[in-house]
Parts: C-alpha cells; sequence; structure tokens
C-alpha cells in the first residue's frame, strides 16, 4: 500500500518477490472488503469504513503536510448535515445529496483554511478548533439541523436510480466503493508531484518556500481537500444511519480522528484505516460490557503511545518483515 | 388408526402454535442509555436494575417462556446506540429497547424500530417530538416529557405564589422551548415573565446572568437549561445567596439523582418536576426500599419509569398471548397503568402515557430526616393538565384514528 523505496535498492528478485507479496496483501484485503458482510453486521462495517475515510482524510493533512487540524469534525459534521438536508428536505438523489454535502465541507475547508494556514503548529490547531467551535454553535442554534434533537428519518434512497440503497447489502457495496474511490483519490494526491511538495513542505517548509513553491497555496489546498473527503465520510455517515447529529460536530470527535489516526499510524495509508476499525469496534464491544468505554479507550490510547510510538501499522512497517517487504510510512 | 393419527398431528400443530406465540422462545427486553458519561446518574445502570427489578417481580417468565434483559451503554453516541439497536434487533433477537436517554438518540432509535416493526418505550428522553412530529405506531414515551415539566414548574408554582419570573435560558433550541413552554404556563396562569438572559451552553461562570436575575426582583428564577450547565448555576447561585435572599429557584429538567450529587446544601430550597417521588406513598417507599438495595441510590422518575415501563410491556404480552408487536403495542395503548410508578395512568394513541406529576420543593438540610428524603411535595398535576392532549399533539396517528 505504501510506494517502495527506490534509494534502497535491494536486489531486482528480492523487490519482485516483495512487490507479489505486497500485490497478495493487497487483494486479499479487497476480497477481505468484499465477503467480510457475510460474517459480521452490514451497519456496523460501513460504520468501520466512514471512520475509516474520515480518518484518511484527516491523515492526508496530519500525516503528509505536517498540519494538525484540531476541527475536522466541522467537515464530517457539515458534510453529514448538507447530505441530510439535501437528501430529506430538498428530496434530491442519494449521489446528489452527497455531493452537495461534499461540496459544502470543501466550502467550510475553504473558509477555515484560508484564516488557519496563517498560523502554524499549536497556533492552527487553536484556530481551526476555535473556527470548528464556531460551526458547532452555528449547528446547534440553525433552524435546519434541529438542534438537539437532529435530522433525523433521511432516506437513504436509489443510488442512480438503480441500487436500492434501503438493503443493507445494496449500502455496503455503495459505502465500500465510495471508500474505495476516496483512499484511491489520496493514494493517488501522494503519490502525485504534488503529493510530494506537501511532504517537502512537511520536512521544511522554509526550504521548500526557498526553492520557489507558494508554500500557503499548497497548505490550503491540502487541506481543503482533506476537508472534502473528511465531508464525503460525513455524508455517506449521514445515509448509513439516516440521521445527522451534534455529536458529528462535537469536538470530541475532532479528538477521536486523532486519536484513530495516532492508532493506525500516521503517514500510512492503510494505518488510519486500522486505527478507525479499532476504535470504533471499541466503542461497539465496549457498549454492551460493564466496563466504562471512555476509560478502556483511554488506556488503550495511552498504552499505545508509550509502546507503538508509530502506530500499530507504522510499527509493523517499521518491523524487520515489514522493512523486508520494503513497507515505509511516510513520517 | 387414522383418527389417532390426525389427533396427534393436530396436538402436534397446536403445541408448535403455541410455541410460535412468543418469537425464538424469549422474550428480550434492551435497555440502551448513557451509562458512562453525563447522565450515568440520570438513567445509567440504574435503569438497568430497574428492569432487572421489573422481570424479577413479574415473576421472571411470561406465557412460560423466559425473559432476558440485555443492557448497552449508547455513549451519548446516536451512531452507536443505532448500531446496538439494529444488531440488537437483526441478529438478537431482542423485542423492545427502552430507556433512550438524550432526544437525538430517542427520536433516531424510535424511528428504526418503526422500520424494523419493534416497540420502544422511552423514559430518559425529553423531547415531545417522539409522541408529536415524529410519533410511531410501536413507539411509547413513558416517564415525562419537556411540555410536563414546564406545566409542572410554570404553571403549579405560579399557584404556590411565585407569580414573577426571570429565566436563565440556555442558548440553544432546547432553551428556548423549555422557556417558552414554561413562560406560557407562567402567564396562562396569571403570572408574569420579567425577562430572561441567554447563556452559552457548557458555561462554567453563571455569576453576571445570576445578578441580573438576583436584579430582576423576579420571584421565581427558572433555570432553563440541564445537566451541569443547571448544576453549576444552582451552585453560583447558592454562592449568592439568593435563595435566602427570598427569592425561588426552579430547575426545569432536574432530578432526585441530580440533586443527591449536588447535596442538600447548596440544592435545598429548588423547586423541580418528577412524575416520581419515592418517599410519597407506602408503596413507593417500598419499591424505593428494594431499589436502594440493590443500587445504594433512591430511584428517580427515569429508573421508576423504566420499571413502569417493563412492567407495563410483559402484561401487555400476558394479556396478549403473544410477543407480536402488533398485538402488544395494541394492548400498550388500551392497557390502564397501574402499578408503583403511575396510578391510573393512561396512553393516548400517540404513545404518551397520561400520568400525574409532581411539584416538588428540596428541604432545607435541617428538615431532612432519612438520607435521600429531599423532597416535599408541593402540589400533584393531574395528568391530563401536565402532558399535551393526543390531539393536539401534532402525530398524524391520532388524527388517523
Amino acid at each position: 500500500m505504501s510506494h517502495s523505496d527506490a534509494t534502497a535498492a535491494p536486489a531486482p528478485a528480492a523487490v519482485q518477490g516483495a512487490t507479489r507479496i505486497k500485490a497478495v496483501i493487497l487483494l486479499a484485503m479487497l476480497g477481505f472488503l468484499l465477503l467480510v458482510p457475510m460474517f459480521l453486521y452490514p451497519i456496523f462495517l460501513m460504520k468501520i469504513l466512514c471512520f475509516a475515510l474520515f480518518a484518511a482524510g484527516f491523515n492526508l493533512l496530519l500525516g503528509y503536510t505536517g498540519l494538525l487540524s484540531f476541527g475536522h469534525a466541522a467537515f464530517f459534521g457539515g458534510g453529514a448535515y448538507f447530505t441530510a438536508h439535501a437528501v430529506k428536505v430538498w428530496g434530491l438523489s442519494p449521489e446528489l445529496g452527497i455531493l452537495v454535502g461534499v461540496i459544502g465541507a470543501a466550502g467550510l475547508g475553504l473558509i477555515m483554511g484560508l484564516i488557519a494556514i496563517r498560523r502554524q503548529g499549536i497556533y492552527f490547531a487553536m484556530i481551526t478548533l476555535a473556527l470548528s467551535q464556531m460551526f458547532f454553535f452555528f449547528c446547534l442554534q440553525a433552524a435546519f439541523t434541529n438542534g438537539e434533537d437532529g435530522i433525523q428519518s433521511v432516506p437513504r434512497g436509489i443510488f442512480l436510480g438503480v441500487l436500492d440503497l434501503s438493503n443493507q447489502i445494496n449500502m455496503y457495496y455503495f459505502v465500500l466503493g465510495v471508500f474505495l474511490l476516496g483512499i484511491l483519490a489520496i493514494w493517488r494526491i501522494i503519490n502525485s508531484p504534488f503529493g510530494m511538495i506537501l511532504k517537502s513542505i512537511r520536512e521544511n517548509e522554509a526550504r521548500a518556500t526557498s526553492l520557489g513553491y507558494t508554500v500557503a497555496r499548497y497548505k490550503l489546498a491540502a487541506f481543503v481537500m482533506s476537508a472534502a473527503i473528511a465531508g464525503l465520510a460525513g455524508s455517506v455517515k449521514s445515509l448509513v444511519f439516516q440521521f445527522a447529529t451534534l455529536t458529528d460536530v462535537a469536538w470530541q470527535m475532532s479528538g477521536e480522528v486523532i486519536l484513530m489516526t495516532l492508532l493506525g499510524g500516521i503517514g500510512t495509508l492503510i494505518g488510519p484505516v486500522i486505527g478507525a476499525g479499532l476504535v470504533v469496534t471499541l466503542q461497539n464491544y465496549l457498549a454492551t460490557s460493564p466496563l466504562p468505554v471512555t476509560v478502556i479507550t483511554g488506556v488503550v490510547f495511552m498504552v499505545c503511545v508509550l509502546l507503538f510510538r508509530r502506530g500499530l501499522v507504522g510499527e509493523f512497517y517499521a518491523s524487520r518483515i515489514g522493512r523486508r517487504l520494503g513497507f515505509k510510512s511516510d513520517s | 388408526m387414522a383418527r389417532l393419527l390426525t389427533s396427534v398431528a393436530i396436538l402436534g400443530a397446536t403445541a408448535t402454535a403455541a410455541m410460535a406465540q412468543v418469537s425464538d422462545d424469549v422474550v428480550k427486553i434492551g435497555i440502551l442509555n448513557d451509562q458512562s458519561g453525563v447522565y450515568a446518574d440520570f438513567g445509567g445502570t440504574y435503569s438497568y436494575q430497574a428492569a432487572l427489578m421489573a422481570v424479577e417481580d413479574f415473576g421472571g417468565t411470561v406465557l412460560d417462556m423466559p425473559i432476558e434483559v440485555v443492557t448497552a451503554d449508547h455513549q451519548n453516541k446516536p451512531d452507536v446506540a443505532s448500531n446496538i439497536a439494529r444488531q440488537w434487533y437483526d441478529t438478537e433477537q431482542v423485542d423492545a429497547i427502552m430507556e433512550l436517554t438524550t432526544s437525538s438518540v430517542a427520536l433516531a432509535v424510535q424511528a428504526l424500530s418503526a422500520e424494523a416493526d419493534k416497540i420502544t418505550m422511552t423514559t430518559g428522553a425529553a423531547t415531545t417530538e417522539l409522541t408529536g412530529a415524529q410519533c410511531t405506531a410501536n413507539g411509547f414515551h413513558w416517564a415525562y416529557d419537556t411540555h410536563a415539566l414546564a406545566v409542572g414548574t410554570g404553571g403549579a408554582l405560579v399557584e404556590q405564589g411565585g407569580d414573577s419570573w426571570f429565566f436563565l435560558t440556555a442558548d440553544y433550541a432546547f432553551g428556548y422551548s423549555l422557556e417558552e413552554q414554561t413562560g406560557a404556563y407562567v402567564t396562562a396562569n396569571g403570572g408574569e415573565v420579567l425577562g430572561s438572559v441567554r447563556h452559552p451552553l457548557s458555561s462554567n461562570d453563571f455569576s453576571s446572568f445570576l445578578l441580573q436575575a438576583q436584579a430582576s426582583g423576579a420571584k421565581v428564577i427558572g433555570l432553563a437549561n440541564a445537566g451541569l450547565d443547571t448544576q453549576n448555576a444552582i451552585k453560583s447561585a447558592a454562592e449568592f445567596g439568593i435563595v435566602q435572599g427570598g427569592q425561588r429557584l426552579a430547575a426545569l429538567l432536574f432530578t432526585l439523582a441530580e440533586v443527591h450529587g449536588l447535596g442538600a446544601e447548596a440544592a435545598q430550597g429548588l423547586t423541580l418536576t418528577e412524575s416520581f417521588y419515592w418517599n410519597r406513598t407506602d408503596e413507593s417507599r417500598e419499591f424505593a426500599q428494594r431499589f436502594f438495595e440493590r443500587t445504594q441510590a433512591m430511584p428517580n422518575m427515569v429508573h421508576a419509569g423504566t420499571y413502569s415501563a417493563v412492567t407495563q410491556y410483559l402484561k401487555a404480552i400476558q394479556a396478549a398471548g403473544t410477543d407480536a408487536t402488533a398485538a402488544v403495542s395494541e394492548l400498550l395503548h388500551t392497557l390502564p397503568v397501574d402499578d408503583v410508578f403511575s396510578q391510573g395512568g393512561t396512553v393516548g394513541a400517540n404513545g404518551r402515557l397520561i400520568t400525574d406529576v409532581y411539584l416538588l420543593e428540596v428541604k432545607a438540610p435541617a428538615d431532612i430526616t432519612t438520607d435521600w428524603d429531599y423532597f416535599n411535595v408541593l402540589a400533584t398535576i393531574p395528568g391530563s393538565e401536565a402532558f399535551i392532549d393526543p390531539a393536539e399533539s401534532g402525530c398524524a396517528l391520532v388524527a388517523a384514528n
């Protein structure tokens, strides 16, 4: 899932072997995603996919551009609200509804980005937090969101007029399709010249400027793309669960996506996906146990920060097996 | 021989029919609420214990089938709640989900239960939408709602002499609707609203708002907010000596559990509305004592309401002779509710339980003789006044009937 490192230049045969193994892993994962709804509960899987896409979009900013946003809930929840409203009140089809959500989230990203990228580090994080809180209070009071009741009973509709999404299995494959497209888009972005520039900004912003790149514009572009992907995840989630509520725009959600990304491993394409899967699974399975969910999630986070500082996938990439396979995290 | 065979066949057929009356040979009730967040005392695992108690008191079986109670912590996240609810219905054969603290969760689960043709009985959420515009055929709202709280605290308190009001309102839809509904009952009963001030959600500093309220000279300061905001406002009010200064504090969404958390010292003189108070009758005291032995806490209206909801659900199954949703739902609408929680309660076509609510006042610490004996009952508001007339609730099902 990560590009092999050309500079390490192992023997050609080894490279070929590693590529083959990676291709097998990739196919196995795809096969797993296609078959898993037969064994696990589809809604639960769709939820994981939505959060995985959200975390992957967030990682585009944190892992590849080096910007820690503390306001991504605004895009995720905003996308959810826009889509829910478009589908329920305006009666749009799901694909158009999702488009409205993505454009809305990207627009929010543009506004927030324009203000936030002027500052770096902790100030950047604080500005994004403040702006997303402003959006939270907007959603709390705006008439179209119905305050704390949320937008409920959103119809899933019929995708492109053919696929009835009210069927759980149809919905799962629809969500899987959106998820794969989103991941593909991220993969394409980070492996393009544009992505290289983002990484160079992350490594040394001053040097990128001195090379003649308009750093602010690249950062803004990355911010908007990340916001759009987060919005896409939120839009799809509002269709999966058929509601959009304040939980998705609250600051805790911004924290949760950071948790997912760090647990999985920042700067890896697959890390946030694994992290999201882990957090959502914990939330779901601990819900029916007598243990307090928040405490357990906190302990898991602490253990990971202390023992696997690169995140689960990051540690695997750095392990002997990972390195032999030519995996490398981009951080 | 042929006759014998036929009679055996008939016997077999009736036996299977009897078995089929209860789906999967078990009646399963899910208690879904917040067990680790801000509402952990308001409902929480106490509600689960209340449900278990109801099942035990019912005898543990209905129609000779075992009753099982499952529970989950939705962490105040509607998506977690929705996920669990669907999973319960689809893979774990849960027949009904109850409690459902938090409006967004209750609305979401009630909507998906309508789709899945299952019963919900909400005790923990406040919104009147559940039995209003978003009502469903199998959705019931049991313990209380914002309307009952507004009538209880707003209307009844005016009759007790609290005829001029000032509101401290949380600056969002929930706060506005509480203020508006309560204000309407204050003026309808001959009182007046002198003014209001809006505070942001999750505010820590209530001093300037309380000073305005104090300066207004109103006899009653209404707290149109919830949870931590109400607790913080009450604590600040105690520091300012507002109650000692002759003004009354009225909390609109506050229960025994929160009063206990705050302590009688800070909460004294506070008035509030609940649909249950444990130290009211011999029956409620006996129930509360048994509840206390299990949980080390006395029940509030959410806990007692959950007990009542579970009991009524089981009674309906018993009476219907089946746990099929349509039949049980039909009986839940028509059977009178008579238990420790509600005496002579009825259920409207919109699914709303119409039951008496009580205007309560927190005693001064010196007057509290036994533990948890926090309240004086100031007034009893009949259910027909406290709850919206189903015909005017905006529920489409009422018109259809």
